[in-house]
C-alpha cells in the first residue's frame, strides 16, 4: 500500500504532466505485477462497489478515534471529503505493515463486503492501525468507493506503453474493458497488457470493444472546415453513447465509461447480429414518433440493473447506429469515414432486423448556410445539433485528430437568469469554500411572487469570482444547515442546461440537463430574474403515443 | 469580579492596567507578543515587547518607541504585574502574564508546544484564566515530529538536485523561513534566501541563532543553481525573480497543507505540513498546563474550542476579534493561512488583496 500511497501522492499534488507520467513509470516498473494490475484498474478509472456503508465508515471510525459526533463533523466540514477526515483524525498506527496493494484488495476489502457489522469494525480497527494518514485515506476511498485520482487515463497508457516498449493504441486496445467491474485483475493479466504484440491479439480479445473515438466541440463558424462535401453530417444524439460487440456467439453492449451494460438492454442483448460485428452508436429511448425521448428517460433505464417487462414496454430502448468498426471479424477502423459509412448501410440493409436498431440518417445540404438552416430543427428533433465527421477519417483512439477529425456542432444552450438561495461547501480542491449552489427563479402562479429552486450547479466561475461569491455568501447567510446555508436573495446568474423535461419529484416541477453557470449577472437585480413560467415554456412537447407503445413483446 | 482583559473596539484590553494587547487600532501603549502584522501594527504611542523580538519590531515596523523586557521579568503598571513568557512561535514571541490582586490571567498570543532551535520554548504558565489563540482547533490538525517533516524536504531537495532541478520552497518569511533554514541539510547544495527572507536572517543571527549559511541569488554561479534549495514568500510565486530558477519544483510550508484540498488549491508541486501554531493535541495540552478553570478563545476555531472545553467541564468562551466571525472560524484553508498564519509579509490591510493574487499563484 506503502507504494501506491506514494504514487498517489505525487500524481495528486503535481500539476506536471510530464512529472505524473515519470511517476506512473516509476511505479510501473518497480511494483509488483499483482499490485501493478490493480493499481491500472484504479488508475484507469474502475470502480469497485463500496465494500463498507458510509453510514458504518463514519460511525467506527468516530468510535476509533473516540471523539463526540459533533466534533467528528466539524472535522468533515472543514475537510470536506470523508475518507481525508478519517484518514486525518484516527491516531498514528501502532503496527506499520508492508501489505501490498493486491492483498490489501483481495484479502483485506473483499471480505468486508456483505460481512457482519461486527466483523467489519474489527477489521477496520486492526487495518487501521497499520496505515500511515496518506495509506488509510486510499484504504478509506477504496472501501467506500469513491476513489479518483488526477490523471488521464491517456496517461496511464502512455506510462505503460513507455515501460512495455509497445505502442500506446496496442495499450490502448488491451485496456478496453479492464476496469469493468466484473473483471478481477491479475498479474497474468498485467503481463499481457504489456508484453510483446502477437499475431493473437484480436482473438484473446473476447467481448472487449475498440477505444471510442471522441469528437471535438465546434467552436468555430463551420464554413471554416472548408468544402461542406468533404464532410458527413448526421445529428447529436443526447444519449448514451456504446459498442455493440458481437462475438463468440453473442452480444456484449459497453458504455463509453467502459462498463459492461449488456444486462441493463435486454431489447440490444437480444439483436441478432453476424458473428465479429463492432457497432458504435447511440442508445435512445424512443417511442416511436420523429423524435427520441428526453435524456430524463433514458436514465430511468440506466439505473437499473433488472429491468422489468412493465419498463421494458414503457421505456423502449433503441440504438441508432453510426458506425461499424468490425465486420467478419476484419477491424475496419483504418477505412475512410466514407468507406465505413457504406458497409454500415449495407450491413444494417441486410439485417432484416426490427426498430431497436436504426441506421443514424445522413444531413445533406448544398452548403453551409444550408445546413445551419436546417440545424434550426435540432430541438424540434430532440437532438443536441449536429455531427461533423471528415469522410476520409479514419476511426481514432480517443480525442485525436491525428485519423481525421469529428467535431460537435452544438446548438446553444437553454439559459435563464436566477437567483442563488442555498450555497455548500464544496469537495477537494474546493474543500471550505461555497461552491455549489441551488438556483431559483420566480413562480408567480399564486398571485404573490417566491423563488422556487430549480437547478444545483456549481462549476463555470473563476477562482477569483468563486472567492467573491463566497464572500457575498458569508456575509448574506440567513440560516445554516449543516454545510449548507441559506442566503438572501442577493445575486444573479445566468444558467446554461442542455435540455428541461417536466418532473414531480422536483418542487418546481422541471428538471434541467447540465445546468451550469454561465456567467454572474451583477448588472440585474433579483426583481429581475426569470420567471418559472417562461421556464416551463421551454418544455417540449409531450411525445405522441407516450404509453402503450412496444417494440418488443411484452411476456410475464 | 470584573474580567482583567476584555475586547474593545482597538483591540484586547487590560481593564486595571489600562493597556492594550496586540491592538489593532492605535492606542497609548500596547503590549505585543510577537512581531507578525496582525499582531504588531504600526500607529501606537509605546510598545512594550520580548527583548529578543525588539529588532524584528523595530525592522518591521521602523523607528517606533519600544521597551523591551526579558522573559520572566516583572515590571508593575497600574498595580498589574506584567511578565513575558515565551510562547515558542517566533523569535521574541511572548505570552502575557497580568497579575492583578492575587488573580492571575494569561493571553498567549501565537504559540507552539514543540520545540525548535530558532526561538525559546514555549512555557506553561499556571493561571486562572487562559486567553488561547484557536488556529488549528479541531482533531484532523495533528502535527508530525518536525524532524521527519525537515527530512522530507531534504529528500525532496535531494532529489531535485538530482535532476538538475531547482527547489523552490515558499512559506512565510519572518519565523516559518529561519525555522526550515535551521532543518536544511546545506551538504544537498546552496541554500538562496529571498531578499525578504535574508534580511531577517540577519537579524535572528544578531540575536544568537545558528542558521546555515545562506546566499542572495546574485552570490551564487549560474550553474549552481540547479542544486539550490530558494526559499522565498509566497508572494514572490510567480513573480520575474523567481522565473530565473527555470524548470524548479515548488513547495510550501503550513499547517494548511495538511488538508489535500488546501495543498490543491496552492497549486505547488509538495506541500509541507509544518506549523508555528499548536496543533489539536498540542492546544489542549497547553491548555491543561496552565491549569485554568476558564479558558478564552481568540482567532481560529473558537465554537468548537469552547464547546470542547466547555464538556470537560471548563468555564470557556469566545472573544470577537476584528477579523469578524467568518475567517476566522469557517475558513481556515483560505482566509487565515494569509492572515493568521503569519500575515507578517503582508501589510495588514492589504491582506485580502495578498490572498486573492494567492490564489492565482
Amino acid at each position: 500500500m506503502r507504494d501506491f500511497a506514494r504514487l498517489y501522492a505525487e500524481l495528486d499534488e503535481t500539476t506536471s504532466t510530464s512529472r505524473k507520467l515519470a511517476a506512473l513509470q516509476a511505479y510501473f516498473s518497480s511494483a509488483a505485477a499483482r499490485d501493478a494490475a490493480w493499481a491500472v484498474y484504479f488508475l484507469a478509472g474502475g470502480k469497485p462497489r463500496q465494500a463498507v456503508p458510509t453510514k458504518l465508515l463514519r460511525q467506527y471510525a468516530i468510535e476509533y478515534a473516540d471523539l463526540d459526533e459533533w466534533l467528528f463533523d466539524e472535522c468533515y466540514d472543514a475537510v470536506g471529503d470523508l475518507a481525508e477526515t478519517i484518514a486525518l483524525i484516527l491516531p498514528p498506527p501502532r503496527h506499520p505493515s508492508e501489505i501490498g496493494l493486491a492483498d490489501w484488495i483481495e484479502l483485506g476489502i473483499a471480505p468486508l463486503r456483505g460481512a457482519a457489522p461486527d466483523t467489519v469494525r474489527s477489521a477496520l480497527f486492526t487495518y487501521w492501525d497499520q496505515l500511515d494518514t496518506r495509506e488509510r485515506f486510499l484504504l478509506v476511498k477504496l472501501i467506500g468507493g469513491g476513489f479518483r485520482v488526477g490523471v488521464s487515463r491517456l496517461l496511464v497508457t502512455r506510462a505503460l506503453s513507455a515501460i512495455a516498449n509497445q505502442d500506446s493504441k496496442l495499450i490502448a486496445q488491451r485496456l478496453m474493458g479492464w476496469t469493468d467491474g466484473g473483471v478481477s485483475p491479475t498479474a497474468a493479466g498485467f503481463a499481457q497488457l504489456t508484453a510483446a504484440h502477437t499475431e493473437q491479439e484480436h482473438a484473446q480479445r473476447g467481448g472487449q470493444p475498440y477505444p471510442f473515438f471522441l469528437a471535438h466541440a465546434l467552436e468555430r463558424d463551420p464554413s471554416t472546415l472548408g468544402e461542406i462535401a468533404h464532410w458527413q453530417i448526421e445529428w447529436k444524439y443526447d444519449g448514451m453513447r456504446a459498442q455493440l460487440v458481437r462475438r463468440e456467439g453473442k452480444n456484449w453492449l459497453w458504455s463509453r465509461g467502459e462498463d459492461l451494460i449488456t444486462e441493463r438492454f435486454p431489447e440490444l442483448a437480444a439483436l441478432r447480429l453476424p458473428e465479429g460485428t463492432v457497432l458504435d452508436g447511440e442508445i435512445l429511448i424512443w417511442h416511436g414518433g420523429s423524435a427520441p425521448a428526453p435524456f430524463a428517460e433514458l436514465q430511468k433505464r440506466m439505473g437499473r440493473k433488472q429491468v422489468s417487462a412493465r419498463l421494458l414496454g414503457e421505456l423502449p430502448a433503441v440504438m441508432v447506429a453510426y458506425d461499424l468498426l468490425e465486420q467478419d471479424g476484419r477491424d475496419l477502423r483504418a477505412l475512410p469515414q466514407a468507406e465505413r459509412r457504406r458497409l454500415l448501410e449495407q450491413f444494417i440493409g441486410n439485417l432484416h432486423c426490427g426498430p431497436q436498431l436504426r441506421l443514424s440518417p445522413l444531413i445533406v445540404a448544398d452548403n453551409w448556410a444550408a445546413l445551419a438552416e436546417i440545424r434550426h430543427q435540432s430541438r424540434e428533433r430532440g437532438v443536441e445539433g449536429m455531427m461533423l465527421k471528415a469522410v476520409d477519417a479514419r476511426y481514432g483512439v480517443g480525442r485525436t485528430k491525428e485519423a481525421g477529425a469529428w467535431w460537435k456542432w452544438k446548438i446553444d444552450p437553454y439559459s435563464v437568469d436566477a437567483v442563488l438561495i442555498y450555497a455548500q461547501s464544496g469537495h477537494g480542491r474546493r474543500a471550505s469554500l461555497y461552491t455549489d449552489y441551488t438556483f431559483a427563479v420566480w413562480d408567480e402562479s399564486e398571485g404573490e411572487r417566491k423563488l422556487v429552486p430549480f437547478a444545483k450547479a456549481y462549476s463555470g466561475l473563476s477562482d477569483a469570482e468563486i472567492q467573491q461569491v463566497d464572500q457575498a455568501i458569508r456575509k448574506t447567510t440567513i440560516e445554516k444547515f449543516g454545510p449548507v446555508r441559506s442566503v438572501a436573495p442577493s445575486m444573479v446568474f445566468e444558467i446554461g442546461f442542455e435540455g428541461i423535461a417536466s418532473s414531480p419529484r422536483h418542487k418546481s416541477g422541471v428538471a434541467v440537463r447540465f445546468p451550469r453557470i454561465l456567467r454572474r449577472r451583477e448588472d440585474k437585480r433579483v426583481e429581475e430574474a426569470d420567471t418559472l413560467q417562461s421556464l416551463k415554456r421551454l418544455l417540449p412537447e409531450v411525445a405522441p403515443a407516450r404509453l402503450g407503445y412496444t417494440h418488443l413483446p411484452v411476456t410475464g | 469580579m470584573r474580567d482583567m482583559v476584555v475586547v474593545r473596539r482597538e483591540g484586547l484590553y487590560c481593564v486595571p492596567g489600562q493597556f492594550y494587547i496586540d491592538p489593532w487600532r492605535p492606542v497609548e501603549r500596547a503590549v505585543i507578543t510577537h512581531a507578525h502584522g496582525d499582531h504588531a501594527r504600526s500607529g501606537h504611542r509605546h510598545y512594550l515587547t520580548a527583548e529578543q523580538g525588539v529588532n524584528l519590531l523595530r525592522s518591521r515596523l521602523g523607528p517606533v518607541h519600544v521597551s523591551g523586557l526579558a522573559y520572566g521579568e516583572p515590571v508593575l503598571h497600574n498595580g498589574v504585574t506584567i511578565s513575558l513568557h515565551p510562547a515558542g512561535h517566533v523569535l521574541g514571541s511572548a505570552q502575557v502574564r497580568l497579575e492583578h490582586q492575587g488573580e492571575v490571567w494569561v493571553v498567549s498570543g501565537d504559540y507552539k508546544v514543540e520545540t525548535d532551535s530558532t526561538c525559546a520554548p514555549f512555557e506553561p504558565v499556571r493561571c486562572d484564566t487562559f486567553i488561547t489563540e484557536s488556529t488549528f482547533g479541531l482533531p484532523i490538525y495533528r502535527w508530525q515530529p518536525q524532524q521527519e517533516i525537515y527530512d522530507d524536504i531534504n529528500a525532496w531537495w535531494g532529489a531535485n538536485a538530482a535532476q538538475g532541478r531547482a527547489s523552490v520552497l515558499l512559506c512565510y518569511s519572518l519565523g516559518k523561513a529561519q525555522r526550515l533554514l535551521s532543518g536544511l541539510d546545506p551538504a544537498i547544495g546552496p541554500i538562496v534566501c529571498h531578499g525578504a527572507v535574508q534580511a531577517l536572517n540577519q537579524l535572528y543571527r544578531d540575536e544568537g541563532v545558528w542558521l546555515p549559511p545562506t546566499v542572495m541569488v546574485d552570490q551564487v554561479p549560474k550553474g549552481s543553481l540547479a542544486s539550490a534549495l530558494v526559499i522565498a514568500p509566497p508572494s514572490a510565486a510567480g513573480s520575474p525573480w523567481i522565473r530565473r530558477f527555470g524548470d524548479f519544483s515548488d513547495a510550501f510550508a503550513s499547517g494548511w497543507m495538511r488538508l489535500r484540498g488546501a495543498r490543491r488549491r496552492r497549486g505547488v508541486d509538495r506541500g509541507f505540513v509544518l506549523s508555528d501554531h499548536a496543533d489539536w493535541p498540542g492546544l489542549l495540552q497547553a491548555i491543561a498546563a496552565t491549569g485554568a478553570q476558564r479558558v478564552i478563545a481568540t482567532h481560529g476555531s473558537v465554537p468548537v474550542l469552547v464547546r470542547w472545553l466547555q464538556q470537560q467541564g471548563l468555564q470557556a468562551s469566545g472573544f470577537d476579534t476584528e477579523y469578524g466571525d467568518d475567517e476566522a472560524d469557517e475558513m481556515p484553508a483560505i482566509a487565515p493561512a494569509a492572515v493568521n498564519d503569519d500575515a507578517g509579509d503582508a501589510p495588514p490591510f492589504q491582506a485580502a488583496a495578498h490572498l486573492a493574487g494567492a490564489l492565482h499563484a
